[in-house]
């Protein structure tokens, strides 16, 4: 039955993160400003919170399923900060391509690592197919020669999944990801990102510069199937609802905040009014508000018809590429919405102006989203519509 | 708890009126709105399928399913993915037989739902559309003032749908209160003296094979047993969000059908030798589409199933209402756009859902959920 109420549980589950956010968004303009101090893998405050899921029993048939729950619950965690969490999580998105390319060896020996994916270079993004970092096998060694950027958690993580082809001329099945761990010789960290938003996550320019790795540093076989390639593309794709999600809660915050201070200002919707019977301000708040709330639909719904599994990608897709532009769009608009005082640092709402930003720009741009979408209702290949 | 699933009653339900609106109603809409006809055969095919009469009380010769907003939505988009025009006309009956079924007293039940499972397709219909420039549900200019023994209509009513047929007309008119709060229906039988009835004056834009009249009514009197629910009257707000909940299934449909027209249709059309789907400027505009086409489906669908659980549905109906009309103009706007040409010639059906698109979510109370 198509239900879209709360069950009791499932508001339970909401509040408790939302009291956990209240306490993150004291956070948020400190990481901000001094965006060269990583925020803490946990918060002082974390003694006091446990998961929102905890203690929480789930009854099939009358609570959400958590997979769907879930896409709320990071919303919400988004609109307390994107960047600074209560407490990190000790995988990075290299350690998806660990358990999906690795054997059972490699597994054991790097799953308790923080592993970061190291796939975009100067030259190529939406393209990883053209990517130039390159392997070489030197007797029982690869030699890695390239430069990765916008690599996230560069800085923190331990290691580094990092995308690199061991034959040009085999095109995407020849790119294979290897395991390269900080300390290794020849393997820097040249920078941290210096970002518009999302100053608290930590976004680095790796070099590779003659690092010999191991051969058993290789995920996978070194044969010429699409196994490696498809495992970091796995990998990085399950990131794309995740910025979705964000994208939302950060909308969220803004949209909160520019309802409570034009309510300060006498300025509010009033439903069931017709369009003829509303102001220009009200209007925009009626959009926006639309906005958000198809976004967030699309989003419960890629969770929905995914079951639990790997995301399908059509409405996956389809919940970024919404996601993205209702982030910008909507913290675009509340800030003019709100004057000029919005601009002023005193508050959070031109940060939420500067992080959004990204949602529609990693994790697949907007147009990456649009091209899998339109191939996929024409029936076309990447070569039908490159 | 949160759930996209559609029962299998549902899923049947959608099935049969999916089919029966790619054929019945596809096939001869582009005939049906160059005439502004609505073949009597085409309503008689309707009665057989039952969509009002299913919802009646079996007690009152109906089918007897459950009332179901959720379901009435999914049945809304099938219709308005085969002609939105022959589609409102469809199941305008239900304009009052929902009302009545859902707000009526005992009495009235029993007196104005039988006809709706008697053989044949049995027309009766609202008026809630008033004669004047920015129509607003919430400042209705049609009063009811109380009278001996009843009340007292007088205003102007505009594109009541199946207006020129329906036995019965339920009169939408302000009381006492302004805002949907104030909202009353009143059953007004299309023979009430102080009541004209007449086709309306020009063509519309759209929607031309929906017979739509228009109704003066120049203190027509009704008895009290006339007012929908007695002296408790209805609730304003979800009428007015039944209706307008339709009005966007409707258009999530035709929208549907516009993206599944401009995408067979770019995939045909060569342009130097290469089909127009093959270049991005066309091929995100498709992308946009669908993303649009989902998120529709999805504001529409929260706001039925409020308006299913009765719960106060005015701000997601608002929500949805107002997107659809931004959205679904702007996916027929693309779909002439990627025909080109051909989506301004009538010879292709692109220029009609254009203009039938623009009704569907301005024109307040022309379908119910």
């Amino acid at each position: 039955m198509v239900d879209f109420s709360l069950s009791e549980n499932d508001e339970r589950i909401l509040d408790a993160m939302r009291e956990q956010s209240r306490v993150v968004r004291r956070y948020a303009r400190y990481y901000d400003d001094n965006e060269n101090e990583l925020p803490p893998d946990a918060l002082p405050e974390v003694v006091n919170f446990r998961s929102p899921y905890k203690d929480v029993e789930f009854e099939e048939g009358i609570d959400t399923p958590r997979h769907v729950l879930h896409v709320l619950v990071s919303a919400i965690q988004a609109w307390g900060d994107y960047g600074v969490l209560m407490k990190r999580i000790g995988e990075g998105l290299g350690n998806g391509v660990l358990t999906a390319a690795g054997t059972d060896e490699q597994r054991a020996r790097w799953q308790r690592c923080t592993l970061a994916i190291a796939m975009t270079e100067p030259g190529c993004g939406s393209d990883p197919k053209s990517i130039q970092t390159t392997a070489v096998r030197d007797g029982d060694e690869w030699v890695l020669n390239g430069e990765k950027i916008f690599v996230t958690a560069g800085c923190r993580a331990e290691g580094v999944v990092v995308a690199a082809t061991v034959d040009k001329n085999l095109g995407y099945k020849g790119i294979k990801p290897f395991v390269v761990m900080k300390g290794m010789p020849g393997f820097e960290v040249s920078h941290r990102e210096k970002k518009m938003g999302i100053r608290a996550d930590d976004t680095a320019t790796l070099l590779l510069n003659n690092v010999r790795v191991p051969g058993d540093h290789l995920l996978g076989a070194c044969d010429d199937s699409a196994a490696g390639f498809r495992a970091i593309m796995t990998a990085l794709n399950r990131n794309r609802p995740v910025v979705g999600v964000a994208g939302v809660g950060i909308a969220s915050a803004a949209l909160d905040f520019t309802r409570e201070k034009l309510k300060e200002e006498g300025i509010e919707i009033v439903w069931g009014v017709g369009k003829q019977g509303r102001s220009a301000v009200q209007q925009e708040l009626i959009e926006i508000e639309a906005d958000i709330e198809a976004a967030t639909l699309g989003l419960l719904h890629a969770a929905w018809v995914s079951g639990g599994n790997e995301w399908k990608a059509r409405p996956t897709s389809i919940a970024k590429a919404k996601a993205g532009e209702v982030a910008r769009t909507a913290t675009q608009r509340c800030l003019a919405l709100l004057g000029g005082l919005g601009l002023s640092r005193e508050y959070l709402v031109e940060k939420w102006f500067r992080d959004a930003r990204i949602t529609d720009l990693y994790g697949g741009t907007g147009e990456i989203q649009r091209l899998i979408i339109a191939r996929d209702i024409l029936g076309y290949s990447s070569a039908e519509l490159p | 708890m949160i759930s996209f699933a559609l029962t299998d009653e549902q899923r049947l339900l959608r099935e049969t009126v999916r089919k029966f609106a790619q054929t019945e109603l596809r096939e001869v809409a582009r005939a049906c709105d160059e005439a502004s006809r609505l073949p009597d055969e085409l309503l008689a095919t309707v009665a057989d399928l039952g969509l009002v009469a299913g919802v009646m009380p079996e007690s009152f010769g109906g089918g007897g399913s459950d009332r179901s907003p959720v379901t009435n939505t999914l049945l809304a988009e099938e219709l308005g993915a085969g002609d939105s025009s022959l589609g409102l006309a469809a199941v305008a009956p239900a304009l009052f037989a929902i009302p009545v079924l859902e707000f009526g007293t005992e009495a009235q039940k029993e007196q104005l739902l039988p006809m709706f499972s008697e053989p044949g397709f049995h027309a009766a219909s609202m008026a809630l559309h008033e004669a004047h420039f920015g129509f607003d549900a919430a400042a209705l200019r049609t009063v009811a003032a109380p009278a001996p023994g009843g009340y007292r209509l007088t205003g102007s009513k505009r594109f009541v749908p199946l207006g020129d047929r329906a036995s019965h007309i339920l009169v939408i008119a302000r009381l006492e209160e302004s805002g949907l709060e104030g909202l009353e229906a009143f059953v007004v039988p299309r023979d009430s003296k102080g009541l004209e009835c007449a086709p309306e004056p020009e063509k519309t834009l759209g929607l031309q094979a929906l017979p739509t009249a228009a109704l003066e009514l120049d203190g027509v009197e009704v008895a009290s047993e006339a007012r929908l629910g007695g002296e408790n009257g209805i609730d304003g707000a979800r009428l007015i969000n039944l209706c307008r909940v339709a009005g966007a299934a409707f258009a999530v449909g035709a929208s549907r059908t516009v993206l599944e027209y401009a995408t067979a249709y770019a995939k045909d059309r060569l342009v130097s030798g290469r089909p127009i789907a093959q270049k991005q400027a066309i091929a995100f505009m498709l992308a946009d589409m669908e993303v649009e086409v989902n998120a529709m489906r999805h504001l529409v669908w929260k706001a039925a199933s409020e308006l299913e659980q009765r719960r106060d549905a005015s701000r997601m109906a608002t929500l949805a209402s107002d997107y659809v009309r931004r959205k679904s103009m702007e996916i027929a706007d693309k779909g002439v756009q990627i025909l080109g040409g051909h989506g301004y010639i009538r010879d292709y059906p692109m220029e009609m859902w254009y203009r039938n698109m623009r009704a569907l979510t301005i024109l307040d109370g022309v379908g119910i959920v």
